[in-house]
């Protein structure tokens, strides 16, 4: 029985907290803005920020800003929740994601729409050309909105060079040099790694292709069209990774994982070479307890035209279809807002992420910050090395996030020595074919 | 005497029946269902574009050598996750249903694992194995041992094994000490004062009257393998290197949500059901087999 009241007044209880609840809010004509991301620790700190900065800067829209793990788990709740019927308005995906968001018109709304229905000036120039060529059709037009970038750049140990004899303020700029330096440091200072690279598939094959001026794949490295092959087993290519295999047997290169796992061997102070995202800044400077720096990426000398820019890393904001025209301009609201060239400076100098826009990057520039902070302009001046080309303006393959896989597996082949570097990259070449052959067919009905 | 209970008419015995007819529809025969119509289907990421192909997509899969690769894969990793766990857990049972001190204690310390998330369990042996930080990795490399999971196959798929048996021990263990307790004293004093040692009272009389929970329990283990291993494959290798750890529930998941395709990942599903579908006819087989004893 007295379990029954108890029921009954907590029941009461709840309710009338409740009618208190509503009561206490105004019935207010504020409009919901959901924007899912995948931003963990301080950049999830930056996130909800700049939410709660915009819903203070206005009245009538309310950004909500909800985060659902890791980039493909985003991506992956967002499109089964447009699948429900209940897609967020905002959804950030990451950058091997770009191609399946941009072949499913029916899902996003292309966010040059949205900023000029709403009255908002949207010009694309405004962006750092890397940028805008990484989201935008092969018409110019530009689908997603820019949020966070990085680059590939090579992370090296000051201290273990200075302990092996190398000069630590001129790192090397080739990767015979590369070769070399990880051999001495190898012999002196680190004995189970002379370097390592994070993300194998972005920083040998995605990256490695772009900043060298070969083709990933036909048709711009599929910017152009979705009847795309690819190029991978090129000469270059296999050579590289002939050279990986080479130096994997006595440790003077050391697999570090598909993702960014082994990214903690640096920080440990096991592999004095790292090559991975400059978006490592933060974790460099938080864990690192040795002298460091960064530089350009390295390149084969006898490949012409070698070194030309590097490509994108990170994420972009995507506005999905089926929405109310007054979400809409919330949205673009939120997004004239993020654009805003000091915000945009802000963002760069407190997440080391990179500026988007050309004028944050020059505004940043003349504030001496880059005199104080070198190792965050080395991915920009990357970035910008030159003006880009066809082979590497970006790269938009389907079914990129599978094919990653399928490449991870062909170089895991070629370092156990169980497939030779030309017959892992054919294998490499042929299974990624199959993979954006039945992307195509999906979508180009 | 056949035992059976008598009703009028054939209303209510089938209304009795609806409730748990009603719920093995929804769970089951639903989504079973759906899972067959889906692996006719070819649609893209945000099921825009759909296109029925039949049974393509089973073709595709029939034609992957990868597929033939994951099976055999599957094959290995059950195979040594059963015989090790099953082989573990008897001799665990035969060891704590002597008369020790605290067994009670003994027997709660070693159910305890089974309580451990499968992740959580991966992870435990990932930290003790990680190559640059792991303690039992660093014994291994004072050793001489070039241990590299990251690379090598055979040490990613023994890193698995170890993790998905240790965590099965604990199970395999409670239904052997539950069918010891059930084997009469009387047998086996009646062995020992005939003059049989230990050992052959093991192998000719507990063992033999063990049988039908160890077979059970093959079966229970190989479900295990094929199913809840999945977060364990999930949290150490991922599938990999080279996909050597790639079991076939897990590439249901890689190509369903990680690859977006959905048509060839419930294509996969449906040949998962099949195998399962036999081994569950198996085990009712064997429980009918039991009721004559």
């Amino acid at each position: 029985m007295s379990i029954g009241r108890n029921i009954s007044r907590i029941a009461a209880g709840a309710l009338f907290a409740g009618t208190a609840l509503t009561l206490a809010v105004p019935a207010s004509a504020q409009t919901e803005i959901q924007w899912w991301h995948a931003l963990t620790g301080a950049n999830n700190d930056v996130v909800n920020r700049l939410a709660a900065e915009f819903n203070a800067s206005q009245t009538q829209y309310k950004v909500v800003a909800s985060y659902k793990g890791s980039y493909a788990d985003t991506m992956n709740a967002g499109i089964a929740a447009f699948r429900a019927g209940n897609a967020p308005h905002i959804l950030q995906v990451f950058e091997v994601g770009t191609a399946t968001m941009m072949s499913a018109r029916g899902a996003i709304k292309p966010v040059a729409d949205v900023m000029e229905e709403a009255g908002k000036l949207f010009d694309p120039n405004v962006y750092l050309p890397a940028v805008a060529g990484y989201y935008s059709t092969s018409k110019g037009e530009m689908l997603s909105f820019p949020f966070n970038s990085s680059s590939t750049v090579m992370w090296y140990n000051k201290d273990a060079f200075r302990k092996a004899g190398l000069n630590p303020d001129a790192p090397p700029k080739t990767w015979p040099e590369v070769f070399e330096a990880a051999k001495k440091l190898k012999a002196t200072a680190t004995p189970n790694c002379g370097f390592s690279t994070a993300w194998v598939t972005w920083v040998n094959i995605e990256q490695f292709s772009v900043w060298h001026n070969i083709p990933i794949g036909t048709k711009a490295n599929g910017i152009d069209g979705f009847d795309t092959v690819f190029r991978i087993n090129s000469p270059t290519h296999v050579k590289h990774f002939a050279n990986l295999a080479e130096l994997a047997k006595d440790k003077t290169y050391v697999y570090g994982g598909r993702t960014n796992t082994g990214e903690g061997t640096f920080t440990s102070g096991e592999c004095p070479i790292m090559l991975t995202s400059s978006g490592f800044y933060g974790n460099v400077k938080a864990n690192a307890k040795f002298d460091w720096g960064n530089a350009p990426m390295p390149y084969y000398p006898d490949v012409p035209g070698a070194p030309q820019n590097s490509t994108l890393g990170g994420a972009s904001l995507w506005v999905m279809g089926g929405k109310s025209s007054n979400e809409y301009k919330g949205v673009a609201a939120f997004f004239a807002f993020l654009s805003d060239t000091d915000r945009q400076a802000r963002l760069h100098t407190e997440s080391g992420y990179l500026p988007i826009t050309k004028a944050a990057y020059e505004k940043v520039k003349a504030s001496g910050f880059y005199n104080a902070n070198p190792y965050l302009e080395t991915p920009l001046k990357s970035l910008n090395n030159k003006a880009p080309t066809e082979n590497s303006r970006g790269l938009r393959f389907g079914n990129l996030v599978q094919i990653r896989d399928i490449w991870s597996e062909e170089i895991e082949e070629i370092l156990a020595g169980k497939k030779t570097a030309q017959q892992g990259m054919d294998a490499a070449v042929a299974r990624g074919n199959a993979s954006l052959r039945q992307f195509e067919r999906t979508v180009s009905r | 005497m056949e035992r059976r209970a008598l009703f009028g008419g054939k209303l209510l015995p089938y209304t009795l029946l609806l409730p748990q007819f009603a719920i093995v529809v929804v769970f089951f025969y639903f989504p079973a269902g759906q899972a067959v119509w889906q692996s006719m289907l070819m649609e893209d990421a945000f099921g825009i574009s759909t296109e029925f192909v039949g049974f393509e997509n089973y073709q595709i899969l029939a034609a992957d050598p990868d597929y033939y690769k994951t099976m055999l894969t599957t094959a290995v990793f059950s195979i040594l996750v059963a015989f090790l766990s099953l082989s573990c857990g008897l001799l665990l049972a035969v060891m704590a249903d002597k008369q020790i001190k605290g067994a009670t204690i003994y027997k709660t310390m070693l159910i305890w694992p089974y309580a451990v998330a499968p992740a959580v369990a991966g992870v435990l042996w990932l930290f003790m194995f990680q190559p640059s930080l792991g303690m039992l990795a660093k014994m291994l490399r004072s050793w001489g041992v070039d241990w590299n999971p990251l690379l090598n196959g055979n040490h990613a798929m023994i890193l698995v094994v170890l993790a998905a048996t240790w965590k099965q021990i604990s199970y395999n263990f409670l239904f052997f000490l539950a069918g010891l307790a059930a084997i009469p004293k009387s047998v086996i004093e009646a062995a020992a004062i005939d003059g049989a040692r230990p050992m052959r009272r093991f192998w000719t009389i507990i063992f033999p009257l063990l049988s039908p929970t160890a077979f059970f329990l093959l079966v229970i283990n190989i479900v295990y393998v094929f199913f809840d291993t999945f977060g364990i494959i999930d949290s150490v290798t991922g599938g990999g290197p080279a996909g050597n750890t790639t079991t076939m529930v897990y590439k249901v998941y890689q190509d369903g949500k990680a690859g977006s395709n959905l048509g060839g990942s419930a294509a996969q599903s449906v040949v998962l059901m099949i195998i399962v579908i036999a081994l569950t006819a198996i085990q009712f087989k064997f429980v009918e087999r039991k009721v004559q004893y």
